[in-house]
Order: structure tokens, then C-alpha cells, then sequence
């Protein structure tokens, strides 16, 4: 992780100073995950400053932010591998996360399994781990390698597979007892492609039938894709955490006007942000409304040749959110993983 | 709150380190590397062989050097036939005799001063008048042997040796605490042997798992105290294992060369009981040192660190066990007491004292002591990992790494 952003560093990037939101994503459901005011501190540094975090059973959930933001420190917190310095966390209303722990699955950012071990033999001991019979961990662990075209794999040691085939067995480890809780911590790292869309589906499949999912990355658009709520986390504090589509509406839509007419007294009616690209005007969403501005281009005469609106993406709301200088660093992280 | 039945929603700690033993055990068990691992202390035992038969032959043949014989053909013909006479009663304790002729025999002196031949002495003169000449301490050993021959030479020695009946005692009141001593000595080097050999290896046991990251999984699912105490069973168990098998050997080699345990004294305790409390103390003294090795090892980053700890580590070894073997001799002192007290060096004092005292209540204090301690230490040890080595994710690793293990600032 990279050293986290001092407070000051953290201010100047940080464009709003509203308070971190923790809107909650729906409150009709149960919480599977509440945090409040983590903050962790190692040798004077401190990695996690007051992390609050809400995640409704059943949902996918995303903490998103450049590497060394906090973003493991605060799973970890939440899984009771370390303990918060201040704040509370709760997993399915318990204190103690290692007291639910066969509800929990989690696959940690650096992966790892015994190379001697054979794979169905690997995820019968991570469920063994989480109360699971080894007899029934190495029938789940046989079909769940079925299941992923890997029975070809079942009798072979771990240090005989591909990375990506490892990476799959622990991550069939992880589900093997059946988790109401998934915890990934940057799941689609080290994968190609067709296998980040492999994952991706199985997260959607885990969602659909119940089990909630928390996953970080510093790849926006895994976040916007899959996530109905997320965390943004910057320099160990979370100024944002809710869900994505509130995220997005943080910055008005964006308006894209072509007319006939070049000028005339209509252009009094756009907005002061309104700016001429080419044949076309962009501008916010005015707060008002889209219809009255188009009254005034019709009553003007302006001859709207093409109107759209498009809705802010979650990487624009993460710049106006957790600043430039977040974005940069996670732009850096996403150009440094791609060349690894 | 969810409505998840949560009561049994996690393994207890002993049922999570029943996980962890079971699979490091089994690993271990059928690994090629525990197959070297018995085979460790033939090593020694066979160099130890070699040695002592070789250090054996050398000793025998010292020992059957000969008694030079210079006299007339008659006294030495006489000589002869008492050494003949004499040989079924004494046996061994006569000397081999060489008749010396020709050159030498006129100067027997020289001979020996030459070191011609392989004479620890050289018998002179008459039969009635004999002159032994060697070195003092050859004089000393076979000065009785050559008086009773050549007495029996001319006649003056009795001609029968009546038998003698033999009723032998296995102690008596005045050696037998010394006797018992020895057998304690025997006990705690045993005990010190075993434990120096196998603990040791516990330095290195969580290095495969912070090499392999596999740590994390297991600190997720269940207490790193589990972990501890998983990791500690398993090796002790593996450790049972080799004691199983180099006993067995080394009984089956006892028995096969008339050896037995009658050579020590009985302990205090009587036979059964010492192997039961041996037993039990071997497990206590291997889960003490254990468990403060592993959180040694587990502390450092690398296998060099962990050599690099060895040394010292041995030497913390050397030093409980030198204050156990003191305190034994110290019985009712104040160091015996420290030395049970103590719990590392506990199980090496209190198995000395049960080859000295038979009071069992001590021994069941100490048990429950030392079992103390092990949780103690256990949990010591896991706090300090969780506090200082799961920190960050793995750039943090990488720079903790680099960071050497003695630089590092307390949490």
C-alpha cells in the first residue's frame, strides 16, 4: 500500500468541504456490515481516520481508492484481523467478527495456499477453517472446480497450477462453505480479462442469491458496474459512502446542446457554465430543469438540432469527491497493474 | 440486527487448532523432509558407532599388552602352569604372559625403554625372587597379579579356590540417593536432548505461512491464538512421532546388546510413573519453549533472520537447562524452588525431582503451572504477531521486509 496522505495533503485535494456522507443505501434491509469511526494507527501513521461505512444485507458494496488509501486497513478492521484504535464495527450486529466467522468468506489482497496442497484438498481446509467438514469441503470443492472448468485441477498441488487458476481455487475456497458475507480485497487484481468478467459474474450470481459482497478496488468502472453502494476512500478517511447513483448525482448532468442558429437572444437562457465545443454546448443540468431552458430555446428560435443529458460517471464523481490528486494516484495504480 | 442463528457461527479455539494441527501434522507426517527427519539422530549414533568402535579396538588392543617374561626354562614353564591353573577362577585379571629370548632377554630394561614389543612389563629373576619392571602404574595394576602367580608357582598358593556364592544388592542406604542422582542426571539430559532437538524447529513454522501469505486467511477465520496453539500441538506431535520411532530403535538396540534400564537406579517415583511424568514433561517443556520460539519466528521476516535467532535461542536453552541441573543438586534450596517456579525451566527441575523425592502432589502443582504458562505464552506470542505483523497490505509487507527485525519500534 502507498504511505497514506497526510491531513493537510488530504484537505488540499479534497475540492468539497462538506462532511463525509454515509447515506445509507436501504434502510429497509438489515445491516450486514456498520462501521463507525474506525481509525487505525501504526508507528505514529495514521492509516485509517474515522471510516464509517454502512452495507445492507444482500448488496454489493465497494471501497474504491488508490493504493495505501486505507482501503485493506479498514477490511481488515471490519474482519477483526486487527482491531480499530477508536470506533465500532459490526458484522451482521456482532462486535467480535471472529465470533460469526463461518458466515464470513474472505479473500485477502495477496493471495496465498499451501503449494503442496492438492486444490480440492486447498478448499476443503479454508472451509475446515470456517466450520466446514473436510469430508463435505472436498465434495463443495470438487463441484464448485466442476462448476468453473476446473476439475482438471481437483488432484493437482497448488504449485503445479497457473496463477489464475490458483487465484480461482482460493477464491472457490472462500465460497466453499457457503458465506453469507463475501470480503474481497481487490479481487480483479492480477486477472485478464475474460477472467475479470468471470468474476464479476460469479459476484453478481453471489448478490443475487442473498450473500452480501465487499470488495475493494482501485478500478472505477468494476465499482460503477457492479456496486449499488460504495466507499471513497482517500488518505485514511472515507469522504463519501453511500450509493453509486447518489455518488453520481453529487455532480449535475451534463447537457449537450446543437442548434441551428449560432447566436440570439436564447443563449441568454443557458446556463453561465455553458461552454461552446465545436457545434455543440455543454453545460450542468440547470437545478431548475431542463424545461424551462427549453422553453426559452424554442420561444428564441434557437433550432435544437440534437439535446442530450448525461448523467455524471463514477469517476468524475470520485474526482469531485476525493480530489485531482486521488484520481491521479488511482489513474497511477491502475497504469502500473496494467504494465505488471 | 439479521436474524442469522449465530450460536454456532464459529469454530471454538481448541476445534480451530485441531484445523491447523491436522494439516500441519499430516503435511509434515508424509512429507520426504520427515523422512530425513527420523533418519537425524541415526546420524550421530552411527558417528558415535564408528567412533567408539574405533576408540574400542584402540583400548583393546591397550589392553591385552603383555607381560614380558625373562627367567629359566623352568621357573617360566612353572609360571606358565600357575597362569593355566589360575586363568578359570581370575580370568581377565591375570596378565597375557610373552617369553622374552634371545635379544632383549639379557637386558629386559632396554626393552621396555625401546618399546619393543607391546610389554606393559617385564617379569625377572627368579620364581622366589621375581623383579617386575615397567612403569609405576603398570607396576601398581599387575604387582598382586605377578606375587599370586609365582606364589602359586612354588607351590605356595592354595590349589582349590572354594566357589563362591554371589548375592548382589541393587542399592544400598548409603549410595542410594547418589544412584538416584544419576538417574535424575539421565532424565533431565533425556529431557534436555529431545527438547533442544525438536523445539528448535518450531522457529521456523510460520515462515511457510507468511511466505505463502497464507497467514491472512487463517487470522481471518480464527484466532492467531488458534494458530499458535494448532502449530504447537502438530509439531508436538510430529516431535512424539520421532520419539516413538528412535526409541523403539534404540530400545530394540538396548535390548539386543543385554543393556537395561536396572544400570540406573529406580526413581523416586518408581519406573511408570517417571515415563508417565517424563512424558507429560517433555510436552509442557517442548509447548514452553515452542510457543516462545514461534513468536520469535513468527516475528521475523525472513529464514535468515530466523537462523540468525537460533544461536541465541540455543543459548537461552543451555542456560535453563544448566540452572535445572544446578537446582537438583541444590534439593530444598531456594534455586530448586526458583528452578520449578521458573517455567521454562520447570519441567527439567521437576523431573529431576522425580527421580529424587516420590511426593506425586508437586508434580500435579507444576503440570498445572507449566500449563499455565503455555497459555500464557501462547497468548503473549499472538497478541504481539497481531499487533506487529499484521499491519497493511503488501507494499507494507515488502517494506517490513526490508526493515530489519531488531530495527523495529514497538507497536
Amino acid at each position: 500500500m502507498d504511505m497514506p496522505l497526510s491531513d493537510t495533503q488530504w484537505k488540499d485535494n479534497h475540492l468539497s468541504d462538506e462532511l463525509p456522507s454515509t447515506e445509507p443505501v436501504n434502510s429497509a434491509h438489515p445491516l450486514a456490515i456498520e462501521a463507525r469511526g474506525l481509525v487505525k494507527t501504526f508507528e505514529g501513521t495514521t492509516a485509517v481516520d474515522g471510516v464509517d461505512i454502512s452495507v445492507r444485507e444482500g448488496a454489493i458494496y465497494g471501497i474504491l481508492g488508490p493504493n495505501g488509501a486505507g482501503k485493506t486497513t479498514t477490511l481488515r478492521m471490519l474482519l477483526g484481523i486487527i482491531d480499530p484504535d477508536e470506533g465500532v464495527r459490526r458484522i451482521f450486529g456482532h462486535d467480535r467478527p471472529h465470533e460469526i466467522a463461518k458466515l464470513i468468506g474472505y479473500l485477502p489482497e495477496e493471495r496465498g495456499l499451501y503449494p503442496a496442497m492438492k486444490s480440492t484438498e486447498a478448499i476443503a481446509f479454508m472451509g475446515a477453517l470456517r466450520g466446514l467438514s473436510l469430508e463435505e469441503g472436498r465434495k463443495r470443492g470438487l463441484e464448485l472446480l466442476e462448476r468453473h472448468d476446473l476439475a482438471h485441477a481437483a488432484d493437482k498441488q497448488i504449485r503445479q497450477l497457473s496463477k489464475g487458476m490458483a487465484q480461482t481455487v482460493q477464491l472457490l475456497g472462500t465460497l466453499v462453505h457457503r458465506p453469507k458475507l463475501v470480503v474481497l480485497d481487490e479481487p480483479f487484481s492480477g486477472l485478464d480479462a475474460i477472467n475479470q468478467g468471470k468474476l464479476e459474474r460469479m459476484i453478481r450470481e453471489l448478490a443475487e442469491n442473498g450473500t452480501t459482497v465487499i470488495f475493494s478496488t482501485h478500478v472505477i468502472h468494476h465499482a460503477e458496474r457492479l456496486c449499488e453502494g460504495v466507499a471513497i476512500i482517500a488518505g485514511g478517511k472515507v469522504p463519501y459512502a453511500g450509493s453509486v447513483e447518489a455518488a453520481r448525482d453529487r455532480i449535475p448532468a451534463q447537457v449537450r446542446l446543437e442548434t441551428r442558429a449560432r447566436d440570439g437572444k436564447w443563449r441568454d437562457a443557458l446556463p453561465e457554465d455553458a461552454r461552446r465545443e465545436g457545434d455543440f454546448f455543454q453545460f450542468s443540468l440547470p437545478e431548475t430543469g431542463i424545461e424551462p431552458l427549453l422553453r426559452a430555446l424554442i420561444d428564441g428560435d434557437a433550432g435544437i438540432l440534437s439535446l442530450s443529458i448525461e448523467r455524471a460517471g463514477l469517476h468524475d464523481a470520485f474526482v469531485h469527491i476525493a480530489g485531482e490528486a486521488a484520481a491521479r494516484a488511482l489513474e497511477a495504480d491502475n497504469v502500473a497493474e496494467a504494465n505488471t | 440486527m439479521s436474524n442469522h442463528t449465530h450460536e454456532t457461527s464459529r469454530l471454538s479455539l481448541m476445534q480451530a487448532a485441531y484445523v491447523i494441527a491436522r494439516r500441519d501434522f499430516l503435511a509434515i507426517l508424509f512429507s520426504r523432509a520427515f523422512f530425513f527427519f527420523l533418519l537425524g539422530p541415526l546420524f550421530p549414533v552411527l558417528v558415535g558407532g564408528l567412533a567408539g568402535s574405533i576408540g574400542g579396538e584402540v583400548q583393546r588392543s591397550a589392553a591385552t599388552s603383555e607381560i614380558g617374561v625373562v627367567m629359566s626354562v623352568e621357573d617360566r614353564t612353572a609360571l606358565l602352569a600357575a597362569r593355566e591353573q589360575l586363568a578359570p577362577q581370575i580370568g581377565g585379571g591375570l596378565p597375557n604372559f610373552q617369553i622374552i629370548e634371545g635379544d632383549g632377554a639379557d637386558d629386559p630394561q632396554r626393552v621396555l625403554e625401546e618399546s619393543r614389543g607391546n610389554y606393559a612389563g617385564i617379569v625377572s629373576g627368579t620364581l622366589s625372587k621375581p623383579v617386575l619392571i615397567g612403569t609405576q602404574g603398570q607396576i601398581d595394576r599387575w604387582r598382586g597379579a605377578i606375587a599370586l602367580l609365582t606364589a602359586t608357582a612354588l607351590g605356595q598358593s592354595p590349589s582349590e579356590f572354594p566357589d563362591i556364592t554371589t548375592q548382589a544388592v541393587a542399592t544400598s542406604g548409603a549410595n542410594d540417593r547418589a544412584d538416584r542422582l544419576k538417574t535424575a542426571q539421565a532424565g533431565q539430559l533425556l529431557l534436555f536432548l529431545l527438547t533442544m532437538l525438536l523445539a528448535g524447529m518450531v522457529l521456523s513454522n510460520l515462515v511457510e505461512e507468511k511466505a505463502n501469505k497464507i497467514i491472512e486467511v487463517l487470522a481471518a477465520a480464527i484466532p492467531i491464538d488458534a494458530v499458535f496453539f494448532g502449530k504447537l500441538f502438530a509439531m508436538l506431535g510430529v516431535s512424539f512421532v520421532g520419539i516413538a520411532v528412535w526409541g523403539s530403535i534404540g530400545g530394540s538396540i538396548m535390548i539386543a546388546g543385554g543393556r537395561s534400564l536396572s544400570e540406573l537406579a529406580d526413581p523416586a517415583v518408581g519406573w511408570p510413573m517417571f515415563f508417565g511424568l517424563g512424558i507429560a514433561y517433555f510436552a509442557m517443556a517442548y509447548l514452553l519453549l515452542g510457543s516462545l520460539f514461534l513468536t520469535i519466528g513468527a516475528m521475523a521476516t525472513t529464514v535468515r533472520e530466523v537462523q540468525t535467532l537460533s544461536m541465541p535461542v540455543t543459548m537461552i536453552q543451555l542456560m535453563v537447562f544448566f540452572l535445572a541441573a544446578f537446582a537438583m543438586t541444590q534439593q530444598g534450596s531456594a534455586i530448586e524452588l526458583a528452578a520449578a517456579i521458573f517455567p521454562l525451566s520447570s519441567p527439567f527441575a521437576m523431573l529431576a525431582r522425580a527421580a529424587l523425592d516420590g511426593a506425586l502432589w508437586p508434580h500435579a502443582l507444576a503440570l498445572g503451572w507449566q500449563a499455565l504458562a503455555v497459555a500464557f505464552f501462547v497468548k503473549s506470542g499472538a497478541s504481539l504477531f497481531k499487533r506487529r505483523v499484521m499491519k497493511s497490505g503488501p507494499q507494507g509487507a515488502k517494506k517490513r521486509a526490508k526493515r530489519s527485525f531488531w530495527k523495529r519500534k514497538p507497536a
